[in-house]
């Protein structure tokens, strides 16, 4: 494996060549850092990392979607400003976006030539030239749609031939993919394949934005590999083998160590059986998921986002129905219950997406942190609010969860992602909870805050609460969990019964797929 | 009953169904276009008022009905361009852009009358009637044979110049709609702006062509009202027309035609209730009947369109089940 080393401004060779990529958002969060990025012509480019580590950044500021606060573009050995999508449409860039930019009612072909329609007679749109242009284009790339057909009824593979075509039929001479085949089904993606090879020996230059290893190792000639913002080197695909590639793109920079006793796990409380989930476009999100979480312990589930984790807790707290399988809590079964019922059995939710589903914005924290037990005795005097009890429990939250607000009457839009979190826990940790589903918890939040999270998660579950971990966090997930889950394509790739000493390396191959434990290691994620 | 039905089934009746729906259908077009753009326009009546203030001012002043038209068109059309300009740029609220525009043309409309009347002839006027004279009115066409056909003549000529072109325009505006270029932008800013605006469309561009185009026809709508409908300018003329356009827009599909037809059944449901109070109905029973319509029409509509969706879902299913299936034999 040797990095390469490309110096040379003035090669022929390179289409494109992104030099020193800064880009920081006026929030502070970096997303590239001094990142280069070069394109051969004619080449498929791998554009690997992990989610976060910047290479959709990177890719929408060659699309003219993001201006970089630093660095250059040399196109074709020139110095170009990107400032909009149109500037690199002109250029012959083309991006063919994860989430379809069509339009459904509108026919294939129409979709194909919006803004710049053909017209007859002046001022109408001649259909028939749209259709021929999309059958030509079609023909030519081999890349098979119905022109006439309606976008909304044809199917996921065929949209996102549209999209291709659309970039085509613009002329792009560079095809930006971003997460391609996160969307299609097994034979969708093998057609995918051979239609990029073609556009490939007709000369297209395609970035292949991927984080799965079998589809690089596939179609791509390099490979640039990014990670927390930087770029981890650019590799001849055929030089490197995946173990390689997962050790580059998954590993921490800094490893935080956390003080914690050791588990002494109890009865089962959380049981999952047989949870399989197939999604609206057909693809498997659940694939016979089963195991245990006991209590007093952490027991952690990483993975790259997308394969399944989000689907999971979801099932878990009523947002979905599963397509089989169960889950009970202490015995009894949730699948389908209201979330009413599922926090009377003792559950707590901290979700990934806070400003959603964790709080109420607009509403004060005192009102926040109360609103999961309005109903209860000590809360009220006959029908009204008992104000003063309402008064002295948030306050008590507030302090107890060092919330850094001006009065419990502040509106929590306001405060800081940290604090709004702080708000989320307080509520979700004091309500005697027998479980919690800590769902990306410390997820874009201050240091502070974070170890104040993970404290208090590992206080709770010492006193004997069970807890379900969430996270992409490598850190957090690999430092709290008693024990641990690596999820890949649905499924429990792997399930480790002590986290002491595992190695970003050995997470790396499981949550990449490179390995997969048998079916007897998985099923030790089950305590009957 | 008999004797009522005989009554209805007059050629003057059928006239005026057709009369009355004129103004709706105008408003309707306006609802239709700025729906597929992908937002709504609640103002429309609002738009009506000063339109038809300003055309019946103007044809007075000028003492020609054509330039009592184009100012209410200009009107119409100026003042939807402000309202997309608090909507689009300044990003207020489009919805309370409406609700302002809808009571300035109640209130601010009398205001102005008696401003610009006082100023002019020295004594305040509550509204235009008593300066517009018959010539000042847009005029009616009758038209050469269809006018000596029987019974069909008396319903379908001599109509008012702006009811027969609010017929033309249904056709006019769904050919614009769905055959132009322009068309197609719209649709497709409505539906995906983020598609549209991908490929190089301008978003906003569009959002003010459809804005002046609802402009345009509440311009005609209110000239309508106070130069074809009414002589002269009132107080509160449009009566909720505008707003009846929007049930119109929505209970037709959100199309030209549909909208044309519902807009043509609201004017059946008025004639029918001015019928009603000219038989000695009480006009208090009467006059509810085009709203308890509109009620009725936008349930069966609801009705219709969740039928249908579930029809398509599950068309969808089976399709997709079928894909599957074609996967795993594959």
């Amino acid at each position: 494996m040797t990095c390469q080393t490309e110096k040379s401004p003035a090669d022929e060779t390179f289409v494109v060549q992104m030099k020193g990529i800064t880009k920081i958002y006026p929030n502070g969060v970096a997303a590239n850092l001094e990142v280069d990025f070069n394109l051969r012509r004619g080449e498929i480019h791998a554009l690997m990392g992990e989610n976060g580590a910047g290479k959709s950044t990177l890719m929408k500021i060659l699309f003219g979607m993001e201006q970089p606060t630093g660095g250059e573009i040399i196109f074709n050995g020139e110095k170009l400003e990107i400032t909009s999508p149109t500037v690199a449409i002109n250029h012959g860039i083309g991006m063919v976006h994860q989430h379809f930019m069509l339009v459904p009612s509108l026919s294939v072909a129409e979709n194909i030539v919006l803004g710049m329609v053909p017209r007859k007679s002046g001022m109408f749109i001649d259909r028939a030239k749209a259709i021929e242009i999309t059958r030509e284009y079609a023909e030519r790339f081999n890349l098979r749609v119905e022109p006439e057909s309606r976008v909304m009824d044809i199917p996921v593979g065929m949209k996102q031939k549209v999209e291709i075509l659309k970039a085509l039929v613009r002329g792009a001479k560079i095809l930006i993919m971003d997460e391609p085949t996160a969307v299609l089904t097994s034979q969708e993606t093998a057609d995918l394949f051979v239609e990029l090879r073609h556009l490939k020996e007709q000369g297209y230059t395609i970035v292949f934005i991927s984080h799965k290893l079998n589809e690089i190792m596939e179609i791509t000639d390099r490979l640039t590999i990014t990670r927390n913002g930087r770029s981890m080197g650019v590799y001849n695909t055929r030089d490197v083998t995946k173990e390689d590639i997962s050790r580059l793109m998954v590993g921490r920079d800094v490893v935080l160590t956390v003080q914690k006793e050791k588990a002494v796990p109890g009865n089962v409380v959380l049981r999952v059986r047989d949870l399989k989930y197939m999604n609206d476009w057909g693809r498997k999100m659940l694939d016979g998921i089963s195991f245990d979480v006991r209590r007093g312990e952490i027991l952690g589930i990483a993975g790259v986002e997308g394969n399944g984790q989000k689907e999971l807790v979801d099932m878990l707290f009523n947002f979905n129905v599963p397509n089989t399988g169960s889950v009970t809590v202490n015995g009894a079964g949730i699948l389908g219950m209201p979330q009413q019922k599922i926090r009377e059995l003792g559950v707590s939710l901290v979700p990934e997406d806070r400003m959603l589903f964790g709080i109420a914005a607009s509403a004060s924290i005192e009102e926040n942190v109360i609103s999961d037990r309005i109903g209860a005795k000590r809360l009220n005097n006959g029908p009204l609010f008992n104000m003063k009890a309402i008064r002295e429990e948030s306050d008590r939250l507030i302090r107890e969860y060092a919330v850094l607000c001006k009065s419990r009457r502040q509106h929590v839009g306001m405060l800081s992602g940290g604090n709004i979190q702080k708000v989320v826990v307080a509520r979700e940790f004091s309500n005697d909870p027998v479980l919690i589903l800590a769902d990306q918890p410390t997820r874009g939040i201050d240091v502070g805050a974070t170890e104040f999270i993970h404290r208090k998660l590992i206080e709770l579950s010492r006193s004997g609460v069970a807890v379900l971990l969430v996270s992409a966090d490598l850190n957090e997930v690999m430092e709290l969990s008693d024990s641990l889950i690596v999820m890949y394509n649905g499924q429990i790739a792997a399930y480790f019964d002590d986290t002491a000493d595992l190695t970003d390396e050995i997470m790396g191959s499981y949550m990449l797929g490179l390995k997969h434990q048998t079916e007897k290691e998985v099923r030790r994620a089950c305590h009957e | 009953m008999h004797n009522f039905l005989k009554l209805l089934l007059t050629p003057e009746f059928f006239f005026s169904i057709l009369r009355i729906s004129a103004p709706i259908i105008f408003a309707t077009l306006a609802a239709v276009v700025v729906e597929k753009a992908g937002f709504a326009n609640i103002g429309l009546e609002g738009l009506m008022m000063f339109s038809a203030l300003s055309g019946s001012l103007a044809s007075y002043y000028s003492h020609s009905w054509f330039w009592g038209l184009l100012a209410a068109l200009a009107t119409g059309i100026i003042m939807s361009l402000v309202m997309g300009f608090f909507a689009f740029q300044l990003k207020t609220d489009i919805i309370l852009v409406g609700i302002a525009i809808n009571m300035m043309g109640s209130g601010g409309t009398l205001f102005l009358c008696k401003v610009i009347t006082n100023l002019t002839e020295g004594k305040a006027m509550a509204s235009t009637t008593g300066l517009i004279t018959r010539s000042l009115c847009i005029p009616d066409i009758k038209i050469p044979i269809l006018n000596s056909i029987p019974f069909l003549g008396s319903v379908l000529s001599g109509h008012n110049l702006l009811t027969y072109l609010a017929f033309i325009l249904v056709a006019l505006t769904s050919l614009i709609l769905y055959k132009t270029p322009l068309g197609l932008n719209i649709r497709s800013v409505g539906e995906n702006a983020d598609a549209a605006s991908s490929v190089g469309v301008s978003v906003l561009r569009v959002k003010y062509i459809a804005m002046a185009f609802s402009g345009l026809m509440s311009g005609f709508g209110g000239a309508f009202m106070s130069m074809a409908y009414a002589q002269g300018w009132s107080q509160d003329m449009v009566s909720g027309r505008g707003f009846i356009a929007l049930a119109a827009q929505a209970m037709g599909g959100g199309e030209c035609l549909g909208g044309m037809l519902s807009a043509i059944m609201f004017g059946f449901a008025q004639a029918l209730g001015i019928k009603f109070s000219a038989i000695g109905m009480d006009s208090n029973l009467a006059s509810p009947i085009p709203y308890a319509v509109t009620i009725i029409g936008l349930v069966v509509f609801a009705l219709i369109r969740i039928s249908r969706a579930k029809k398509r879902r599950s068309a969808a299913l089976v399709k997709e089940e079928g894909r599957l299936l074609g996967q795993g034999q594959a």
